[in-house]
């Protein structure tokens, strides 16, 4: 294959998942690295390192959007980095020790758990924050908001929140992800923060999370430009226009369909790990 | 609620916009770049045969700050789109540093040192590579 076509072809595949992805509000990295390792043929360290770093794009993207609405927690998003930081910095000396099967076992495992998630039914928290409790000392209460007006809300089990994110930091310098389930899962089950701001709080710290293993896979020779820019342009292109697209799609039958892609990425993706095909 | 959560508030709006420019304008510039080393890059290597199924790793030039910064003033489009990488990377490290200034300014001395310590693991990455 000439470099022309397959970034084509690359270019279509990444802007495919940036559409789906923000339609469906689960992402496109975590197709991404599928797509390109058992789709393209990629070795799995490229693909990594080019889906970290759409990773940045998109979340940097949509951030811009969602901080100047006032939905993002920036206190408990800037909180919380320190746990993701350290752990994508400690993900990228793992990943030295882990094989591509592994990866690919992990990234199925992984995968699984996100589809998981994406059928799971919302519960709407307010929380209020316990005096004297760490959330009360690091002032992360705040207000969102909903239908025209301010609604305060407090945060509960900041210790369990900043652990979860410390395995959310692991997870995405590991397998080049957002890890925007985790993170959403941190702080919506864990801390009981309304689900708009742990949702778009945790896209505002995909890109710190991202960016801290990212400049260490560029030193490592993991980030290969010819294989970045489709992927990059391709997702952002399709992220863009996805978010035009969605308030005249139906979102659920997307985001079913896409969970179902999901299974079928993941089990493909254990299984390649299994066998050591990849 | 009896410590000022409106002043503090007002004062977070202020830096959510600003936050929210940069992050723009960091995704905009990148992506210009990318597109154009792209552009440079296919019309000179588009039929060389495309290899990425094997692991070889980037040469030195692409993989360090210094030698993407070196390699796109000569005008190879593979550094360019590199530059362009770097400038996205770059988006959400310079998004911690204006939060440096943004609590320094509310006087936020806990929030100064929480977005400084990212500060300091994320520039750590890109300089040093872990």
């Amino acid at each position: 294959m000439h470099v022309l076509t397959f970034t084509l072809l690359t270019l279509v595949g990444a802007l495919v998942a940036g559409l789906v992805g923000a339609l469906t509000g689960l992402g496109g990295g975590v197709v991404l690295v599928p797509l390109l390792t058992l789709g393209l043929g990629v070795d799995i360290r490229y693909a990594i390192g080019a889906s970290l770093v759409c990773v940045i794009a998109t979340s940097s993207g949509a951030a811009a959007a969602f901080v100047r609405e006032g939905y993002t927690n920036i206190r408990v998003g800037m909180f919380l980095e320190i746990a993701t930081t350290v752990g994508a910095l400690i993900g990228t000396v793992v990943a030295v020790y882990v094989s591509s099967s592994t990866l690919a076992v992990i990234f199925g495992i992984v995968l699984l758990f996100s589809a998981a998630q994406s059928m799971r039914h919302r519960v709407e928290h307010i929380a209020v924050t316990a005096p004297g409790s760490l959330g009360a000392r690091l002032r992360l209460a705040s207000t969102y908001p909903h239908n025209g007006e301010l609604i305060s809300y407090g945060v509960e089990h900041v210790p369990a929140g900043f652990a979860m994110m410390f395995v959310a930091g692991i997870l995405s310098a590991l397998l080049g992800i957002g890890s925007g389930v985790v993170k959403v899962l941190a702080m919506d089950r864990a801390m009981h923060l309304p689900y708009k701001v742990s949702t778009t709080t945790s896209n505002f710290m995909i890109g710190v999370t991202a960016a801290a293993s990212a400049g260490v896979y560029l030193h490592r020779g993991y980030i290969d430009p010819a294989l970045v820019m489709p992927v990059v342009l391709g997702v952002l292109a399709g992220a863009t226009i996805g978010a035009r697209m969605l308030a005249r799609v139906q979102v659920k039958p997307l985001r079913m369909f896409f969970t179902v892609i999901m299974v079928i990425l993941a089990c493909e993706m254990l299984f390649q790990g299994l066998t050591k095909r990849i | 609620m009896s410590e000022s959560p409106t002043t503090h508030a007002h004062e977070d709006f202020a830096l959510e916009q600003r936050l929210g420019t940069l992050l723009r304008g960091g995704v905009i510039l990148s992506a210009a770049v990318t597109l154009i080393g792209g552009v440079l890059y296919l019309a000179a290597h588009g039929m060389a045969p495309a290899s990425y199924h094997i692991f070889a790793g980037e040469p030195a030039g692409l993989r360090t700050v210094g030698g993407v910064f070196a390699g796109a003033a000569r005008g190879d489009a593979a550094s360019i789109i590199q530059l362009g990488v770097l400038l996205l990377i770059a988006t959400p490290v310079a998004r911690v540093f204006i939060s440096v200034i943004g609590f320094a300014r509310e006087r936020d001395w806990m929030y100064v040192a929480c977005s400084l310590i990212v500060f300091g693991l994320l520039c750590f990455s890109l300089i040093h590579g872990g």
